[in-house]
């Protein structure tokens, strides 16, 4: 018994005293790995702030823009066309998404638009196996000018190890949520985007044209996508599984509440970090594979304690 | 009198040229006929109320003005032209603002957000301006937030601008929404039923500041009111539906004395 206490209390403190420079290397990873989900967190978020739907799409829009920008490239070409080509590929889905989806759906409840996002789901696993096929492709990273290598960090005679495109992912997720940050707060469409997602109606009597508004947000949450295929294609190859790791955004939500960008970016992090510490030091007490459901357990408490989340807009119901 | 001639009430208010004609509007949903043949004007610098039973089509008729509904028949013409069909978002740019029955506010955002949106077609600057927060787009952004001080001061609201109005009561809600729609420094402003639900000192204060509008503004209002001592006091001229059929239009007065009316309003003993 005691020795379970201390396995639980003791025994992995005294593991992260006795190697920094490990803990150090566990915290890194951890860090790039919230940064991703809060990469991923930010689609979501873009569009629930915007329409009030979870937009069950945003893992697939992932994996479509990093299929289309590889699909492009091994038909030969260039890599930076390829990647414009893909930008131009998003706005076309955005577009249809607005003109044949949305549309025909304002003022429905959002239930009916966050089906109507698994629907597009199933459409765009289709049409990508269809068109890519369905095996593993390598992400053209090398070509885009990403950093590849990686620099060793030896603090006091340990060692840290530095993925380079790990530090272009953060840099590059760090300016994208900074520059939709300004963008959501201090420019006339990103008031109008938090307009619509309160009242449609409302918006509609003060000039604000849904469709042009959705056709942005949809444009943008693309981008996002594509730029998060890009990095987490870069780590783990380009492939239909990389949806899976889209649902991770979920408990980022959940924590860091569905409305905010800055809950997001927090959301990740803690989900990030705490993933990889719980898995090195605690792991072995559960036999390992810790990091498939400790986000889900963490979600699970704050829905019991704080539903709306850390940053989640406050739920006023009146009577 | 003719559309092109402006026109003196009993009150002795004079009453400009017409400024949004209605011409035999029918409106249907399936089978029911929600309007039916409905002719009305309104003229510039009125203040012009539709009053009727539940379900007369008064907010139908608002919603048509607006551009929500499209009417299967009939023609409305603003400023002298036949207006086509458009979009809501595309008549509010021709300086058609309004605000609720059920009062649609951006309950998330504060009330100074909320009277912002107002001010959204106004701003011209690109968003990469905008974001950065500096030169031109900063002016018109401070511009616009001064305009937006100034109606908020008006409307005696200052107490509560940086609330999210979600929180707020119900008759300051229904003030922030009026706000909102004079933020857009309308031409015609619809009002569907500003008063409902108010007790008799909001009702006198939301009179006042109705007035003070079409006063200090000059701004055309159209409005829906089921509480007729407001309507006669507030109206320069009346139209009355019931089930989607004209019953009156005139004067208060004159409508006050239709037996139509008084039969819609009362009963008739059969």
């Amino acid at each position: 018994m005691t020795d379970f206490l201390y396995s639980i209390f003791v025994g992995p403190f005294a593991d992260m005293i006795a190697l920094p420079d490990f803990l150090m290397q566990v915290l890194w990873e951890g860090f790039v790995a919230g940064v991703l989900y809060a990469l991923i967190a930010l689609g979501f978020v873009l569009i629930f702030k915007a329409s009030g739907v979870f937009n069950f799409a945003q893992g697939i829009m992932v994996v479509f823009s990093g299929l289309t920008l590889v699909g492009l490239y091994e038909l030969g070409v260039p890599a930076f066309m390829a990647l414009i080509i893909t930008l131009g590929v998003m706005y076309v889905l955005a577009f249809s998404v607005e003109r044949f989806v949305l549309r025909k759906l304002v003022n429905q409840p959002d239930i009916i638009l966050f089906m109507a996002t698994i629907g597009l789901t199933n459409i765009l696993i289709g049409l990508g196996q269809w068109i890519f096929g369905g095996e593993t492709k390598t992400m053209i990273t090398e070509q885009l000018w990403l950093p590849t290598g990686s620099s060793v960090w030896e603090p006091n005679g340990g060692l840290v190890i530095f993925q380079h495109i790990d530090i272009a992912a953060t840099v590059i997720a760090v300016l994208m949520i900074v520059g939709l940050g300004f963008f959501f707060s201090y420019t006339k469409v990103g008031r109008a985007l938090r307009a619509v997602a309160d009242d449609h109606q409302a918006s509609l009597s003060v000039g604000i044209s849904l469709n042009q508004i959705w056709v942005i947000v949809w444009f943008a949450a693309g981008i996002v996508a594509l730029v998060t295929g890009i990095m987490w294609g870069a780590r783990s190859d380009v492939s239909f599984s990389l949806q899976i790791i889209a649902l991770k955004a979920l408990p980022v939500l959940v924590l860091g509440g569905f409305t905010s960008i800055p809950g997001a970016i927090v959301g990740g992090l803690i989900i990030g970090i705490g993933e990889k510490i719980f898995e090195i030091y605690w792991g072995p007490l559960f036999g390992s594979g810790v990091e498939g459901w400790f986000a889900y357990v963490i979600a699970l408490i704050f829905l019991l304690f704080r539903p709306q989340g850390l940053f989640g807009d406050k739920i006023i119901e009146r009577v | 009198m003719s559309t092109a001639e402006t026109f003196i009430t009993p009150d002795g208010r004079t009453i400009g040229t017409v400024m949004m004609e209605m011409k035999n509007i029918t409106l249907r949903f399936g089978g029911v006929i929600a309007i039916q043949d409905i002719s009305f004007d309104i003229r510039e610098g009125e203040i012009r109320a539709i009053i009727g039973p539940n379900g007369a089509g008064k907010s139908s008729m608002l919603n048509v003005i607006n551009g929500f509904y499209h009417p299967q028949e009939g023609e409305v013409w603003f400023r002298g032209a036949k207006r086509p069909s458009m979009k809501p978002y595309q008549i509010a740019k021709q300086g058609i603002a309004r605000t609720f029955q059920n009062i649609a506010l951006f309950k998330g955002m504060t009330t100074v957000e909320n009277v912002m949106t107002g001010r959204q077609l106004m701003m011209k600057k690109s968003f990469l301006w905008q974001m950065l927060r500096v030169g031109p787009a900063m002016t018109e952004e401070v511009e616009h937030r001064r305009r937006c001080e100034e109606i908020i001061d008006f409307l005696e609201i200052q107490h509560i601008r940086k609330e999210p109005v979600g929180s707020l009561p119900y008759g300051l809600q229904k003030r922030v929404e009026l706000a909102r729609a004079l933020a857009m420094e309308p031409k015609l402003l619809l009002l569907d039923e500003p008063m409902a639900g108010m007790n008799v000192e909001e009702k006198e204060d939301m009179s006042r500041f109705i007035l003070d509008v079409n006063d200090q503004y000059g701004t055309t209002i159209a409005l829906i009111e089921h509480d007729m001592s407001v309507v006669m006091d507030l109206a320069d001229r009346v139209v009355c539906l019931d089930y989607g059929k004209m019953l009156a239009d005139g004067t208060p007065a004159e409508v006050q004395k239709n037996q139509a009316v008084i039969d819609a309003y009362l009963g008739v003993e059969h």
